[in-house]
Parts: C-alpha cells; sequence; structure tokens
C-alpha cells in the first residue's frame, strides 16, 4: 500500500526532501512508518527525541494503523506562536 | 476565524473583524519577533507550517474556546515567511461581553496554539542560525507564569 509522508522543518533538512511516497505491504503504522524513513535517511534516524506524528493532519500515535493512501507526517516539537 | 499569512498582520482589522454591540470586552495579543533570543541577538526569523493541518489545529481551538466562552468572537492571524525583529509573528483579537472572559480566552488561544499547531520557527543570527521549539522557554528574563487560572 502507498503511503504518503511528510517531513518538516529540521527533519526535512536532515533529510534533504521534505516529501516521500512509500510503497509498502501491511500491516503497517505509524511508528513503522518513521521506522523506514530513519533507515532510508539515517540522519533522522540517529535522532534522540521522538517526532510528532499526525496521520491525515490529525495527530497520531505511534500504535495507529494505516490502510493505505492516508498522509502521514513527522516533525519536530512546535515553534509558534 | 484562525489563519496564516505571509503579510504583515493589522490588528486593527482583527479587532473590527469580533466587536459586536453585545461585546463589551475586547483583549488583544500580538506576539513580536524578540531580540535577542537566549542571550544571542537575533537578526530576523522564519517561520514554517504545516499548512493544511495548522489551519485544521487553529480551528479546533477556536471552537473548543467558542465551547468554554459561548459569547466570544475570535479572530487570529499568524504569519509565516520572514519576519523581523520586532514586527508582529501572531495577533490574535477576542471580543466577549464582559471581560474576564475576553482575557481569559485570549491568554488560552495563545498557550494553546504555542503547544500544538504545526508551525517552526528558525532564528537567524549573525553566525548561524537555529531553529527554537516553544520547550525552550529558558528565557532567564521571562517572568514566572502565573498561577493557573481556577474556574469558580
Amino acid at each position: 500500500m502507498r503511503i504518503r509522508v511528510l517531513l518538516f522543518a529540521r527533519y526535512a533538512e536532515l533529510a534533504g526532501r521534505d516529501e516521500l511516497e512509500i510503497e509498502v505491504p501491511p500491516p503497517l503504522t505509524v511508528g513503522d512508518v518513521w521506522r523506514w524513513v530513519g533507515e532510508r535517511y539515517p540522519e533522522l534516524g540517529r535522532l534522540e527525541d521522538r517526532p510528532m506524528m499526525a496521520c491525515d493532519r490529525i495527530y497520531a500515535q505511534a500504535d495507529r494503523s494505516l490502510k493505505g493512501g492516508e498522509e502521514v507526517a513527522f516533525f519536530p516539537p512546535v515553534g509558534g506562536g | 476565524m484562525g489563519r496564516l499569512t505571509f503579510d504583515p498582520i493589522d490588528p486593527d482589522r482583527l479587532v473590527a473583524a469580533v466587536r459586536r454591540p453585545t461585546r463589551g470586552a475586547v483583549a488583544t495579543f500580538v506576539g513580536t519577533v524578540r531580540s535577542p533570543n537566549r542571550g544571542k541577538e537575533v537578526l530576523h526569523i522564519e517561520y514554517s507550517a504545516y499548512e493544511p493541518m495548522a489551519e485544521q489545529v487553529l480551528d479546533a481551538i477556536e471552537a473548543e474556546l467558542r465551547d468554554r466562552y459561548p459569547e466570544i468572537g475570535v479572530a487570529a492571524l499568524h504569519r509565516l515567511g520572514r519576519i523581523g525583529v520586532g514586527d508582529a509573528s501572531v495577533v490574535v483579537a477576542v471580543a466577549a461581553p464582559h471581560r474576564q472572559e475576553a482575557l481569559q480566552a485570549c491568554s488560552d488561544w495563545i498557550e494553546q496554539m504555542k503547544v500544538r499547531v504545526p508551525i517552526w520557527k528558525k532564528e537567524f543570527y549573525s553566525d548561524g542560525s537555529a531553529w527554537v521549539d516553544n520547550r525552550d522557554c529558558t528565557d532567564p528574563d521571562r517572568p514566572a507564569p502565573p498561577s493557573p487560572h481556577r474556574s469558580s
């Protein structure tokens, strides 16, 4: 199944890109996608902080299962305001 | 209204958007780019966002506030892109029949948006730049936050 992955801020800088599409067999959780990204981009894999995670623009936990077609985002602690 | 812009913010327009004859109080918060920050002189800041999600979260914060304070009006703008020292990065105006709701809802809005909205800040110095997140409120000049408000 296909998942769209968005990266922001420092994570996008470390990976050198802010968007990728992955094709992975089920079952798959949001946490699995982060691990996949960390293996593909070791600079992210080496990070100690746990990312904030969102699925289809709603905050999600790592154990959230995916069905395919979702937009998953990973980002550092926010800094607005 | 809880929105994003790349343009300078006019607080008067936000105040005008929430004023009603029935609302006798308007509380406004303006956040500006501060220098120095954490001891370093800041040249400018860049804000970036996960824009569609940021708009959704801002809408959710506003809806929650209107549940808690049913008579209020809220108008807010967060600026993205490059912002100079002293310029406004975020403005929120809250109008309510009475001052307690206006002031409290205004405070609640900024406290909520700082921990929930997917917006990031990068500070630029003469010798480099750094991402600054809202966990890092360690400015020694910043007064201690007030005790949590107890609603009666």
